[in-house]
């Protein structure tokens, strides 16, 4: 499954040279009847991409309180959270608010 | 992007874009509002939360015609959102402000150079007047020169005292007769947390004002006092609003950290949390027991102090001296051993804390 990942507001400093958009593939999980969810999304980009201090960005099976995520511009907290379903060609975008204003 | 049509279904989940805005009932909503838990589209949300800023400002009466304001902005989100819904508000409702952006420039190589770029180019997208203190002009200092003199332990306690004073002289030299500050919600909630922990019973009364210093020169006021973090960075990502995100490079401040998780924590569970702890705050009567501290000025440099000598005065004198740790650390316990304890004590108290600013932001 092809997605586009986004990370803002000092997330992409996790994650190898600081690219803010990646265009990626997921391989379908063999469980779960081949769903890409949110949850599994979250294990994989720890997995792929985050390069230093993923409890930056991940806490306990979900983002660390205060990274904010949108599916698609939309707030996931209207999508299902980590039960949201990918699509083919979804955009995900995540975003800390943990830095100084 | 947005592909898939208002089908209003209701199978579990639900995928993007399939509910509807509770306000205009048209719209797929595009966010959850912490406030209040509604679901509402992009074009609702930038007016609610316009709207909503609007009414803190008229509720407050924070400014009256014909002021110059000047905008405390780092260049991060809160700043950022801040200036741009400001200028707006202020042509949409005729305020009759005159807006500047104030910054203050650390010396602090690889952020603050960063972040100042980008409060340059707010002033061209804004059409707002810029004007950039630092503390090199102000102190002979950079935050690089302190902390190459003291290392990164207590380099936060000199930032933080010395941004304080840095806004109101720049403040001053525009000939303002205000600043904003954009401390939102969650940063007052945390202050509130930090101020109980730390049994610091004259900021618990005053951080959640939303005017500060209406004795002194300059007043301060937050004009985002209710509106949640999220939102901002919500408004600020539809609105594509160029800020900038990265944490200081000189040592994240850990026990401000514990109580933002923990904020956060808590706003996952319940989001209103953070609105409650606000009152909570507010609420708070201090005993008629309790001594105060006592406002005075600076004897060397005039500003406000409720010691001889201000704070920023007794820093730089350690630092010029060659005695970093001058002024750092327990002043309350050093007290205690005076023969003058309980004088000191109580004029220390105003003194002991606005050093833990969080990083990008400015104090309270």
């Amino acid at each position: 499954m092809h997605l586009t990942l986004e990370f803002g507001g000092g997330l992409e400093l996790l994650l190898e040279n600081s690219t803010k958009v990646h265009k990626v593939e997921v391989t379908t999980p063999k469980d779960g009847q081949g769903k890409v969810t949110m949850k599994f999304l979250l294990s994989w980009v720890k997995e792929n991409l985050i390069k230093e201090r993923p409890e930056m960005f991940l806490k306990a099976d979900s983002v660390r309180p205060g990274v904010l995520v949108l599916i698609n511009d939309c707030d996931w907290e209207l999508c299902g959270g980590l039960d949201a379903e990918l699509e083919e060609k979804d955009v995900v975008v995540f975003i800390s608010t943990l830095h100084g204003g | 992007m947005d592909s898939s049509a208002t089908d209003g279904a209701r199978l579990p989940p639900p995928r993007a874009g399939s509910r509807l805005c509770v306000r205009c009932g048209e719209r797929k909503a595009a966010l959850k509002r912490p406030k209040t838990l509604e679901q509402i589209c992009r074009e609702c949300f930038y007016i609610i939360f316009e709207d909503e800023i609007h009414q803190t400002i008229v509720q407050n009466s924070l400014f009256k015609a014909g002021e110059r304001v000047a905008i405390g902005a780092s260049g991060g989100k809160d700043s950022t959102v801040l200036a741009y819904v400001l200028s707006e508000l202020n042509r949409q409702h005729n305020y009759g402000l005159d807006l500047f952006l104030l910054s203050v420039d650390e010396g602090i190589t690889g952020y603050r150079d960063d972040s100042l770029e980008t409060v340059k180019r707010n002033e061209i997208q804004y059409g707002l007047p810029l004007k950039i203190v630092s503390y090199k002009d102000l102190y002979g200092w950079t935050m690089d020169d302190i902390v190459k003199a003291i290392g990164l332990k207590n380099n936060c306690t000199f930032c933080g005292v010395f941004r304080r004073q840095a806004l109101d002289r720049g403040a001053a030299l525009l000939k303002a007769d205000k600043i904003v500050t954009g401390h939102n919600a969650d940063d007052i909630a945390e202050t509130v947390l930090l101020n109980i922990l730390r049994g610091d019973i004259a900021r618990l009364s005053r951080c959640t004002f939303i005017t500060t210093g209406e004795d002194g020169p300059i007043p301060r006021c937050k004009p985002f006092k209710y509106t949640y973090e999220k939102e901002i960075v919500m408004y600020a990502y539809f609105k594509k609003l160029d800020y900038f995100s990265t944490e200081c490079i000189y040592s994240p401040n850990a026990y401000r950290g514990f109580a933002r998780e923990f904020i956060k924590d808590l706003e996952r569970m319940r989001p209103r949390a953070i609105l409650d702890i606000i009152k909570s705050g507010e609420n708070f009567r201090i005993s008629t027991t309790t001594r105060m501290p006592e406002q005075g000025t600076c004897e060397r440099c005039g500003y406000i102090s409720s010691q001889k000598l201000c704070k920023a005065c007794v820093l730089l004198d350690g630092l010029n001296r060659g005695l970093p740790k001058l002024g750092i650390g327990s002043t309350k316990a050093g007290a205690r051993a005076d023969s003058d304890g309980k004088q000191r004590t109580k004029r220390s108290e105003r003194n002991t804390s606005s050093l833990q600013g969080k990083h990008g932001n400015f104090d309270f």
